[in-house]
């Protein structure tokens, strides 16, 4: 597969123009002109481009890197609540938590798929996971130590992951809304889950209320960085809103965030760990306190708990994996082969 | 064929065999060779959760509810065969397992069917489970030398565990030797497209025969116990 | 040996009486194989009722970009669609 700024051109593949994005040939400056203007004016009407579309080469790339940055994340993300399956307290609970789990390898699934339209495959995208030249989301990088660990994740992180994806459905790029249109709709019920969880466990005994609190204490900041840098300091920000990738600031979202997360901490009948969390009437919303964003950044660069553990593992799964694959693969050639014969 | 409804905890081996393989199963999230295997694995230790529960739904008037029957019961009082407890090890040795077991579990739920409600429900579960661990098997075994040498490894280690799923279950009117016959049958026929061989040893030792269903099980079960049951077990009469 | 599995594309007839959707794609050694797999992904919620597998590099597309003369002949027969037509106030079920 070539690069992901110079796709492969031409070809006849794909409905979703798989394995070659076959952008018509742009015949000199003045026609890639005409391409330009006809890509924003199809942006500005609220039209989705398509994979066969042509499309700007940094826009091409961007997508690559966020929709395989949010798959890396999912299939990742699998491995703090995996943890628990063997572990959890009732059979109803270990049900509900494989499922979901299961639908994090499906999400990963369909967002790798997205990616695959544009010209990247999901091989070279997992090298690139495996060698860290991509990232995933710093959440994943947080231990589940206790069960509440899973309600703490089904509530806050999904919950965040959901604000963040619900105006991803309305992405400028075909595919990538489509998925995520897919993959909305399917996790709706992981964020109730996690709000089940922790409320069983706040009306449960003291020492299972105990448990609730810890979790929440620490999952609430790191899932306030979910949404990323303060907006003057984001980096990518700006021209993603203007390609209709990204539809709302990151403190916008954060923000919306807060506002939902307060009076629903107070149902559950738990604390959130912010002495300066206050309603400002002013404003209509709730102020909060300062993020760490020294931590956030220590944790990206791969110093979190968990960054060394969790990319290990993944590429553990990935290396016993291959003699697997290999062997269908090769079966699947001796098949075609004997049945041309 | 079965005429009468299995008496009152007959069905308790079957509903041990479901819970046992499913947490084997579920201990795969994460570490399965590609991803959409992960899906597949899910898929199936899902519907296992859910044919144990609907087990032990129906023992619920003698052995109470179905959290008290999986979590509260020590290693003596579980009645699953020693097959589905042994650990997952490499992907062969998981595939040969669900192969063994599905081929025993898919016939043995169609005979059921007629007395045995769940049974008729689950019986199209476990004939997908037997077609995907058919289709791996097949796959590994005529793929490559090094895969094929692990399945072959695997299907000589556990041959030894296989005997004992014909050791008829009391109040279960099933003929079992037909039932062993039918196996040894498709067993051969899936080695043969695999381009396997069926093991010659015996499908039994003097400790594993029917050892699982009188409640004597291998080393691995007891940490397997240990591992689903400690959380539910650290707070006695919590709801969860 | 390369361990690349090809990529399909899978379609699911949601309910009787659909036509087969575009529903995704995903990677699979052989078509027996993309078509549980595609089971697995796409149905799980029971969402569908068929399944086809198609290898992605066995389509051929109608020309590389989508918005193509190739369609703009239809695009002028408004009248083909029900909105073309103007029904009176107060009739239904038309």
């Amino acid at each position: 597969m070539t690069s992901v700024t110079s796709p492969p051109r031409g070809g006849t593949a794909g409905a979703e123009a798989h394995g070659g994005p076959g952008a018509a040939e742009p015949g000199g400056p003045e026609a890639e002109g005409a391409l330009q203007e006809a890509f924003d004016a199809a942006v500005a009407a609220d039209e989705r481009i398509e994979p066969r579309d042509w499309m700007p080469d940094a826009y091409r790339s961007t997508l690559i890197r966020q929709i395989a940055q949010h798959a890396h994340s999912e299939i990742i993300g699998m491995q703090p609540e995996a943890n628990w399956i063997t572990r959890a307290p009732s059979l109803r609970r270990k049900a509900i938590l494989m499922a979901k789990v299961q639908d994090e390898a499906g999400h990963g699934l369909y967002l790798y798929g997205a990616a695959e339209t544009l010209g990247a495959s999901r091989e070279e995208l997992l090298d690139k996971l495996h060698d860290g030249r991509q990232k995933y989301s710093s959440i994943f990088n947080y231990p589940t130590l206790t069960w509440a660990d899973v309600g703490a994740i089904g509530w806050l992180v999904d919950g965040a992951a959901i604000t963040n994806q619900v105006p991803l459905c309305r992405c400028s790029y075909g595919p990538y809304a489509r998925a995520m249109v897919r993959i909305c709709k399917e996790e709706s019920f992981h964020q109730r889950q996690g709000y089940e969880l922790l409320l069983a466990l706040a009306r449960g005994t003291e020492a299972q209320c105990a448990m609730a609190q810890d979790a929440v204490d620490r999952w609430w900041w790191p899932s306030l960085m979910m949404f990323g840098p303060p907006d003057d300091e984001s980096a990518h920000s700006a021209q993603s809103m203007a390609w209709k990738i990204k539809r709302h600031s990151n403190d916008e979202l954060r923000q919306r965030f807060v506002d939902i997360c307060v009076p629903q901490a107070e149902a559950l009948g738990l604390t959130l760990p912010d002495p300066d969390l206050r309603w400002n009437e002013e404003r209509g919303h709730w102020d909060f306190g300062a993020i760490d964003w020294e931590e956030f950044r220590q944790v990206l660069k791969g110093n979190g708990p968990c960054n060394e553990q969790r990319l290990r593992r993944r590429r553990t799964a990935h290396e016993n994996g291959a003699w697997v694959r290999e062997a269908a693969a090769a079966h699947a050639a001796k098949h075609a082969a004997r049945s041309a014969s | 064929m079965t005429a009468t409804a299995p008496q009152s905890l007959a069905t308790l081996p079957l509903g041990d065999d479901a819970l046992i393989l499913s947490q084997r199963l579920g201990e795969w999230a994460g570490h399965a060779p590609v991803l959409e295997e992960e899906v597949a694995l899910a898929n199936i230790a899902l519907d296992l959760l859910g044919q144990a529960r609907a087990l032990y739904a129906g023992l619920s008037d003698v052995l109470g509810s179905e959290d008290e029957i999986a979590y509260l019961r020590e290693e003596r009082a579980f009645r699953n065969c020693q097959l589905v407890e042994q650990p997952n090890g490499d992907f062969a040795h998981t595939i040969v397992r669900q192969l063994f077991f599905s081929a025993y579990q898919q016939p043995l739920y169609a005979r059921l069917a007629p007395v045995l409600p769940l049974a008729a429900k689950a019986v199209r579960e476990t004939a997908y489970h037997r077609d995907h661990a058919e289709q791996w098997t097949v796959r590994l075994g005529d793929g490559t030398e090094e895969s094929h040498a692990r399945t072959q490894r695997a299907a000589d280690a556990l041959w030894r565990y296989t005997d004992e799923l014909f050791e008829p279950i009391e109040g279960l009117e099933v003929e079992w030797q037909e039932l062993a016959e039918e196996w040894k049958a498709d067993i051969r026929e899936v080695f043969g497209r695999a381009g396997l061989t069926v093991p010659q040893g015996p499908g039994k030792d003097a400790w594993a025969a029917g050892a699982g269903r009188q409640g004597l099980h291998t080393e691995p079960f007891g940490r397997l116990l240990a591992e689903m049951q400690h959380l539910h077990r650290s707070h006695p009469g919590a709801t969860w | 040996m390369s361990a690349d599995w090809p990529l399909w594309e899978v379609f699911v007839r949601s309910r009787r009486g659909l036509s087969h959707t575009h529903a995704g794609s995903l990677h699979a050694p052989d078509a027996q194989m993309a078509l549980r797999n595609a089971r697995d992904l796409f149905t799980r919620r029971s969402e569908g009722v068929s399944l086809w597998v198609v290898p992605s590099s066995e389509i051929t597309a109608s020309s590389p970009d989508e918005k193509d003369p190739f369609f703009e002949p239809a695009a002028d027969k408004a009248y083909r669609h029900p909105t073309f037509y103007e029904v009176p106030e107060g009739v239904r079920n038309l």
